[in-house]
């Protein structure tokens, strides 16, 4: 436990000022998400006062479009949105990836194969591709991670497969190779960590636009069902308010912009970082 | 135009004047000298020769000559004067003007210096128009006049050709006549050999000296090869770790160096391996017999090669760029199928492919690369680059991994804490080191070296080959030696096998193949090899003209 604590501590201490400040707001938001059934003043979808209620003692950020607390909404929207968003960029990575490596490393048939599906995909616009989908399958949480990151691992497997593309082609790749190691492991050890640079950049970017098309879909009806909160779909339902002069819609759209720029600069970051090491190389 | 000149030529004012030059590179600690306070003196129509091995700083003091530095780097002291002009403190627009047309420069890989989307006459003439030197229709007729004096075929038209469509060694000369191009005053040359195979490399060193001549002009020639500027340079300066180590005229220097590193660095090339002269026929490992190779379905890359290896020797594979040599190891490797003919490892029939190898077999035969850099991967330590083929081929438990890893470690005579480091941690020497203990990890029976000494500094490579042949003696080991360089099959060859054009031109025991007579194409690849007295070249020139061989004109 102090070994992990200390190690921590140090990447606090290396990490440059931006990157600290993006660790900040990402550790407020995950804080947030886990314990908003503790920290939150009301229930999830509990109605409480009057229909966009100014800011109060009761009510610090006011309440929504059907009275219900916002700061409350805010809370258990972290919770569902980054969990939702987060395992959908995983499992669009995992399949990306693999299949990106495969791809590259195997290359011939497979890679053939790989890319031409991976071009049909792409040449539907994901919107209107997971619109089809969703009303096809159903709307339910598992459903629709399923469905973004089967769409968004395309985009990935793009990137893995030009990145190991370059990597496959070195000499420490064909010995590992005439070793007679098998793909699993030529994919795991020998490209991978040589990939990492690149793909934990579009990691950072890749989760933002999932949550951003999370939000989308809810705006269409087709994502997060209500009274489930969440950050997008909270945009969209207090819409109106703004032109009462109300400032209640750009709160869930503030939490949006700061979780995503918090990404990004520790992304931005880790990239310098690792890039970094490269230039040495 | 070598030494005569240059005594004349010292009464007069110095052409370039570098004083007290201090060069600084930044780093993860700041500002940091890469060339101490240096002077450097040259008058017109004198050749100097900047010498060293990689990080000397020679191609640094070279490019601030023109009052140049690389991106990272600054000129921190010190006065560059050229032609009474001082570089430092004048205008960007003023050192424009001057260089390419007052000062020429010719880098290292002409491959990449030329943009390969346009055709090599548009590219020379746009320096004398840019400086309003000449318009298009003269510059032009001046580029065929050059192609012409650097021996270039079919002058006329050759600047029709795209870079891609012209050989190495023509494009490097095609460079040197670009930088002819405004009548230079001072040319400054950057390895412009190195990446050259021997017989190519002297027609462009006839190419250079031509050209210099012709201009009247001052040259700085920057190599890491002794032998090549012994050819070229009135005087010699010995660069190392960015500090002067010796200068001289060209010919006493290398006649009586004072300095150790100097003597060292003449000394460079003389391992020689006594030849086993061994019944070979019962102890054959590997026999490829008959193997013919293609790319895809179209150029025929190998034809008819058969070469035998004997346990414990070491047989060398020599030939130019383009030769098949490398194909030869890949085809042994399994990494390309052989169209026709096969490869017999310990009389037995190995599978064309390595996908259908067994572990034993992949095992036995192990390879070393020519670029340690790319031939190690850049996030894995040694102790796990090493232990791998230990776990992988031998099942070896974690702790018995550790002993054998700084067994091995000892073995390449690195230190046993070189187990937790990366490869970035490492010399171009140390990683090559390293790739050899990866390659006796796995207990082979035979080594493919793949051109290893060919990316390494000369005394760096020595020390290698001095290893390669130690672990032959203790070990037992056969070696397949790929390589370009004769000096290199002089120091650990047995056997040596001649290719050119992907057939085997030439084969036999070392001795009697470096003995007269050669196969007609032996001999000329013997005689490119530049030796470090400095009339070597003036004499292939003299008795190639004489057996009525075009020297300047590609075979």
């Amino acid at each position: 436990m102090s070994a992990i604590l200390q190690s921590s501590l140090s990447v606090w201490r290396s990490a440059p000022i931006s990157a600290r400040v993006g660790m900040l707001v990402i550790a407020a938001w995950i804080f947030a998400g886990l314990f908003a059934n503790v920290l939150a003043p009301y229930g999830e979808t509990e109605v409480i006062g009057s229909v966009w209620a100014e800011w109060s003692a009761a009510t610090p950020l006011g309440t929504d479009q059907l009275g219900r607390d916002l700061l409350t909404r805010i809370l258990y929207g972290a919770r569902n949105t980054i969990f939702i968003a987060l395992l959908t960029t995983c499992l669009s990575f995992f399949v990306g990836i693999s299949s990106g490596f495969m791809a590259a490393v195997l290359g011939g048939w497979t890679d053939q194969l790989l890319s031409r599906v991976v071009d049909i995909l792409l040449s539907i616009p994901i919107l209107i591709f997971s619109l089809m989908l969703l009303s096809v399958l159903g709307t339910s949480i598992p459903v629709l991670i399923m469905v973004l990151a089967l769409l968004d691992s395309t985009r990935v497997f793009r990137l893995s497969r030009s990145v190991a593309m370059d990597i496959v082609v070195m000499d420490y790749v064909e010995v590992a190779r005439l070793r007679g190691e098998k793909i699993w492991w030529i994919m795991g050890r020998e490209v991978l960590p040589n990939a990492f640079a690149p793909l934990i950049a579009e990691f950072g970017l890749r989760f933002c636009f999932v949550f951003l098309l999370i939000s989308a879909l809810s705006f269409l009806g087709l994502g997060l069902q209500p009274p489930t909160a969440d950050w997008g779909s909270m945009v969209r339902e207090n819409a109106g308010a703004i032109s009462f002069g109300i400032l209640t819609p750009l709160i869930p759209a503030l939490a949006i912009a700061s979780l995503t720029i918090g990404v990004n600069l520790v992304v931005d970051w880790m990239l310098h970082k690792t890039s970094g090491l490269r230039d040495e190389v | 135009m070598k030494s005569e000149n240059s005594n004349a030529a010292a009464n007069s004012a110095p052409l370039l004047d570098m004083r007290g030059v201090r060069i600084e590179g930044y780093g993860e600690a700041g500002w940091k000298t890469i060339v101490e306070p240096i002077d450097v003196r040259l008058h017109r129509g004198e050749v100097l020769g900047l010498i060293g091995e990689s990080g000397a700083g020679k191609s640094t003091l070279g490019l601030a000559a023109m009052g140049y530095s690389r991106g990272g780097c600054r000129i921190s002291a010190g006065e560059i004067f050229f032609d009474g002009l001082d570089l430092r403190t004048a205008s960007e627009q003023h050192l424009r003007d001057l260089r390419g047309a007052r000062i020429a420069y010719v880098a290292q890989s002409a491959a990449a210096s030329f943009n390969p989307a346009w055709r090599l006459l548009d590219q020379f003439v746009e320096a004398p128009t840019l400086h309003g030197i000449a318009n298009a229709k003269d510059a032009s007729q001046d580029a065929v006049r050059l192609y012409d004096e650097m021996n270039l075929p079919d002058p006329e038209n050759i600047g029709y050709r795209y870079p891609h469509q012209v050989s190495g060694g023509q494009l490097q000369r095609a460079m040197i006549a670009m930088a002819m191009s405004c009548g230079p005053d001072l040319i400054i040359f950057d390895e412009p050999t190195t990446a050259l195979d021997v017989t190519t490399q002297i027609q462009v060193l006839i190419a250079i000296r031509k050209a210099i001549a012709a201009a009247n002009a001052a040259a700085i020639y920057v190599t890491h090869d002794l032998a090549v500027v012994a050819q070229m340079a009135d005087r010699i300066m010995v660069l190392r770790d960015g500090r002067l180590v010796e200068e001289g005229e060209a010919r006493a220097l290398l006649a009586a160096p004072k300095q150790d590193y100097t003597t060292r660095l003449l000394n460079v090339r003389t391992e020689r391996k006594q030849a086993q002269v061994t019944s070979r026929k019962d102890s054959i490992i590997l026999r490829a017999q008959g193997v013919s190779a293609r790319y895809g379905k179209g150029v025929q890359v190998l034809e008819d090669v058969s070469v035998d290896v004997a346990r414990g020797e070491t047989v060398a594979v020599v030939g130019e760029s383009g030769s098949g040599k490398s194909t030869l190891a890949r085809v042994i490797t399994g990494l390309l199928p052989p169209f026709e003919g096969q490869v017999f490892f310990v009389d037995e029939e190995l599978p064309g492919s390595y996908e259908a190898r067994s572990k034993q077999d992949l095992r036995q035969l192990q390879m070393i690369y020519q670029m340690p850099d790319v031939a190690l991967n850049p996030r894995q330590r040694v102790a796990e680059i090493l232990g791998r083929p230990l776990a992988f081929y031998l099942g070896m438990a974690a702790s018995e991994r550790r002993e054998r890893i700084a067994e091995l470690l000892s073995q390449v005579e690195l230190p046993e804490n070189y187990a937790a480091r990366f490869p970035y941690e490492l010399s171009g020497g140390e990683k090559q080191r390293v790739c050899i203990a990866r390659a006796l990890a796995a207990q082979p029976r035979l080594i493919i070296c793949d051109e290893v000494t060919s990316a390494l500094d000369q005394l760096v490579s020595e020390d290698i080959l001095k290893l390669l042949n130690r672990l032959q003696a203790t070990l037992g080991l056969s070696y397949l030696f790929i390589t370009h360089d004769l000096a290199t099959v002089k120091a650990v060859a047995d056997q040596i096998v001649v290719m050119l054009h992907g057939r085997v031109v030439e084969q036999g025991e070392k001795e009697a193949m470096l003995r007269p007579p050669h196969h007609e194409y032996t001999d000329l690849l013997l005689s490119s090899v530049p030796e470090m007295d400095p009339d070597w070249l003036d004499r292939v020139v003299a008795t190639r003209t004489a057996s009525g061989k075009e020297v300047g004109n590609e075979g």
